[in-house]
């Protein structure tokens, strides 16, 4: 099974898996913490987004091509998860 | 190492960079309209690098296809529910930072006599 073997590029792939671990524990981070609702939704669309990132990533890691369409429904239903918020929050406000 | 292998790497981290750096700013930045504006622009250039070092990659029609789908979904979508969430959080009272210099919709709403549906929201200012 191809993965990450030492030397050559892999070394960066690894690097640039350890950002995204990064960037979504920081996101995790904010959506715990964020002080209102709509920083909470914005944190979980950051989330998705270092996701639909890091599906890509592991495509190229592990050489599975069919790993792109996941990211690409991944993202198709991460939009409609933050229209559904904002609609959401926007009849929270107005009622 | 091949040159794709070096370009593949280069564009890798440079998304992943970009990413990291959103994230950064999600935690860092004051309130909630400037973390979104770090959130959207940043993270959707990270996730597009990575993506097209993908099609890069793996050098096939299909997957290339699919790459190019992902990007300009993410670019075609992600400033749509910015500014949904953005004005649903405006009409729903979300303060501002302190030190904000201009608030155009704000004008905007004032000018056309509209005010704000939820009044409880016009202490902001």
């Amino acid at each position: 099974m191809p993965g990450l073997e030492p030397g050559g590029a892999s070394v960066l792939l690894m690097i640039a898996s350890v950002f995204f671990a990064f960037g979504i524990i920081a996101s995790l981070y904010r959506l715990i913490v964020g002080p209102s609702l709509p920083d909470r939704v914005v944190a979980l669309d950051m989330v998705g987004f270092l996701v639909v990132g890091l599906i890509s990533l592991a495509a190229i890691v592990y050489e599975i091509e069919s790993l792109l369409s996941v990211a690409l429904v991944a993202a198709l239903i991460l939009f409609l998860g933050t229209a559904g918020f904002a609609i959401y929050l926007q009849r929270r406000g107005t009622l | 190492m091949t040159a794709t292998d070096i370009v593949v790497g280069v564009l890798v981290i440079v998304g992943a960079l970009f990413a990291a750096l959103a994230a950064i700013g999600i935690v860092r930045m004051p309130d909630l309209y400037t973390r979104m504006q770090s959130a959207t622009k940043a993270g959707s250039l990270g996730v597009a690098c990575v993506t097209l070092g993908a099609a890069i990659e793996f050098a096939q029609p299909i997957p290339s296809i699919e790459a190019a789908l992902i990007i300009a979904f993410l670019f075609g979508t992600a400033p749509i529910a910015s500014i949904l969430i953005g004005q649903a959080a405006y009409s729903s009272g979300t303060e501002l930072w302190g030190q904000t210099s201009r608030d155009d919709l704000r004008e905007e709403l004032d000018r056309s006599g509209r005010g704000l549906p939820d009044p409880s929201a016009d202490g902001e200012s």
